[in-house]
């Protein structure tokens, strides 16, 4: 009897453990936190400088403005779309405010806010692109991704006869901005990293703690069922390819003001390492479930196996293959836990 | 909170096609109406007309004595008349309570920082299930873990919770096992008991006649029959469902042609179906009187 009881206590204890540890199993963002650190330890033993301030500040650079768009891109997967424009928007904003302010003398103030009303216009277009015509968005942004590569590289050679954009710091008015995008004010970290980190918890919070959070993952899961239930599907499709839109217009606006200048080949194949993060971060392909967190971790793990590499004195090229084992092992851990998540247990 | 629904000489035609044929019947509170069809009998035609997806050609529906005509879903839930459909409109991804909550999330704060009220969504989830008799052990459970039955009394505890008077039961045990049915048949009389009218459209004779009250049995886009539970034993409602009728008419045929023509396949195939038919009532009804003792 009392051997009996002891045994059901010693049980239920067990299952108490694991039901912590199974919870923790179950966040989107685990797997990536496992990353990181795996990551960091084996960096950190094979170069020496990884762990300074200055190596720190040398990942952290990278992985603001890659994790920025990651955390994005991650949202509107978990929306069940993707954009592959994202990348290209990053140089044409960039080009486009260069072009207002350094070569039409427009007021610096007035050439960003109309090169983020072109993001937002591009955004609205992409969603209402694949809400109107029902393609799968993978197609319709690439199509997006091309004519903005075309028409921004296109457009301006005709009117520079290069295709970088300079002259950008001797604008009135360069310093205020510049302070806010580009800007050094601890040391060697960039003001980036913390609109990085800014942008992670807003982002986590409107995910978690708001309706639109809550539709966000509704439309990404089944959109007729959402819709059945009265969530607003194309609004939150909308949304979300307009802030896609509006971060690549950021993420464009810190690269000009720290260079001084626009390159029209920036942000050129950098969409898939949006989605990469994103992936990495626990951000399922088919939608419905990821987290902020997770795509911004995403993220510091490419800045560190970047930054790692380098200062371990090897050839970056062995930076993708890395990535792309990265890449594999993060896809396999999503499906094993999209299928545990989904299995009916009768 | 009582209701009456009145479906009154209720038509729907679609081209050439009648779907539904003069069709009339009362659901009132505290009542489980089993509307009992083989595919294509009009089932369908009648929860659509009842939810508002469409209006019926003739005939009109009235709600506590009201004449009413819906134009949208939302326009029936808001008379109080909840459908849980067979596809449910659950998101396996996501968990029991953000499902529950899908839509019409519980908010608090002002405009720039409202946000979910999660704990109070939780423990609702938590009491609601528990009126139901079910117990929901983690409102974070992701709904794919469920079992169909927990998934399915989880879609009309939602459509009661956001305010069904009367519930419309889509085939709600076609798709799930003994066990499985039983759970939701016992929600069936629980929302009964709590004072909801439950209308419950199966083609499942076993699963009606123990928590029904009324049956009403659709053939052809017409009434079959009209019962109460006292007019009515499982075995008479199973031949009528069985096709019991059709039945013995194309054994008849079989035999007839058998004797024309004088070919002994005809008047086996005839014995085969014969027996079977004969086999099928005992077999259903034995598994009937195991159920109720059970």
């Amino acid at each position: 009897m009392t051997e009996e009881s002891a045994a059901t206590v010693a049980g239920d204890e067990r299952e108490a453990r694991r039901s912590v540890f199974k919870r923790a199993l179950s966040r989107p963002e685990f797997g990536s936190l496992v990353g990181a650190i795996a990551v960091l330890t084996f960096f950190s033993w094979r170069a020496d400088t990884f762990l300074t301030a200055r190596g720190l500040a040398n990942v952290l650079d990278p992985s603001a403005t890659l994790g920025i768009m990651a955390v994005a891109v991650g949202l509107l997967m978990i929306g069940g779309e993707f954009d592959l424009s994202a990348g290209v928007m990053v140089g044409a904003t960039a080009t486009m405010f260069a072009l207002l302010t350094a070569d039409a003398g427009l007021n610096i103030w007035l050439a960003m806010a109309i090169s983020l009303a072109f993001a937002v216009l591009i955004g609205l277009f992409n969603g209402f692109m694949v809400l109107k015509t029902r393609l799968p968005s993978f197609i319709v942004t690439l199509g997006t991704l091309f004519m903005i590569l075309g028409a921004n590289v296109g457009l301006t050679r005709l009117i520079t006869d290069t295709v970088i954009v300079s002259g950008v710091g001797n604008v009135p008015g360069f310093d205020f901005p510049f302070k806010i995008f580009a800007a050094n004010p601890v040391g060697q970290f960039r003001i980036t990293v913390v609109w990085w980190i800014v942008m992670t918890a807003l982002a986590t919070w409107v995910l978690l703690r708001t309706s639109f959070g809550n539709w966000i993952f509704g439309v990404g899961g089944d959109a007729q069922a959402a819709r059945s239930v009265g969530v607003p599907v194309a609004f939150t499709k909308l949304m979300l390819f307009v802030y896609v839109s509006v971060s690549a217009w950021l993420v464009g606006m810190m690269n000009t003001f720290r260079l001084a200048s626009a390159s029209v080949s920036t942000g050129i194949g950098q969409e898939f390492e949006f989605i990469i993060a994103a992936v990495i971060g626990g951000c399922l392909l088919t939608g419905g479930y990821g987290s902020a967190i997770g795509a911004a971790i995403g993220a510091l793990i490419f800045g560190m196996v970047r930054q790692g590499i380098v200062l371990s004195g090897w050839d970056s090229d062995w930076f993708f293959l890395f990535l792309g084992v990265m890449l594999l092992i993060a896809a396999l851990i999503n499906q094993i836990v999209r299928k545990k998540a989904e299995e009916a247990r009768s | 909170m009582t209701v009456e629904i009145e479906v009154d000489s209720v038509s729907k035609h679609f081209g050439q096609v009648t779907a539904l044929d003069d069709f009339s019947a009362v659901v009132k509170s505290g009542e489980v109406t089993c509307v009992l069809g083989d595919n294509g009998a009009g089932k369908s035609t009648l929860i659509k007309i009842l939810s508002g997806v469409f209006p019926p050609d003739e005939g009109e529906v009235r709600v506590d004595g009201k004449k009413v005509r819906f134009m949208s879903p939302r326009d029936a839930l808001k008379q109080g008349i909840g459908t849980v459909y067979q596809d449910l409109a659950m998101i396996p991804l996501m968990s029991v309570w953000r499902n529950f909550f899908l839509g019409t999330e519980p908010t608090r704060g002002v405009v720039p920082f409202r946000n979910l009220n999660t704990s109070w969504a939780k423990q609702t989830v938590v009491d609601e299930m528990g009126k139901m008799g079910i117990h929901i052990r983690d409102p974070e459970q992701r709904v794919g873990t469920l079992s169909g039955g927990e998934r399915q009394s989880l879609a009309i505890a939602r459509a009661v919770y956001f305010g069904a008077r009367a519930l419309i039961l889509d085939e709600p045990t076609a798709a799930l096992g003994v066990k499985q049915a039983g759970v939701v048949l016992r929600y069936i009389v629980m929302a009964k008991r709590r004072g909801l009218a439950v209308i419950f459209i199966t083609h499942n004779p076993n699963h009606a006649y123990p928590v029904g009250d009324h049956f009403v049995i659709l053939k052809r886009a017409q009434v079959e029959g009209d019962f109460r539970k006292e007019e009515l034993s499982l075995d008479r409602l199973m031949q009528m469902m069985a096709g019991g009728e059709d039945l013995s008419n194309l054994v008849e045929e079989l035999e007839q042609l058998a004797t024309e023509t004088g070919e002994a396949d005809l008047a086996a195939a005839a014995h085969g179906i014969k027996d079977e038919v004969e086999g099928l009532h005992r077999l259903e009804g034995t598994d009937h009187r195991d159920e109720t003792s059970a």
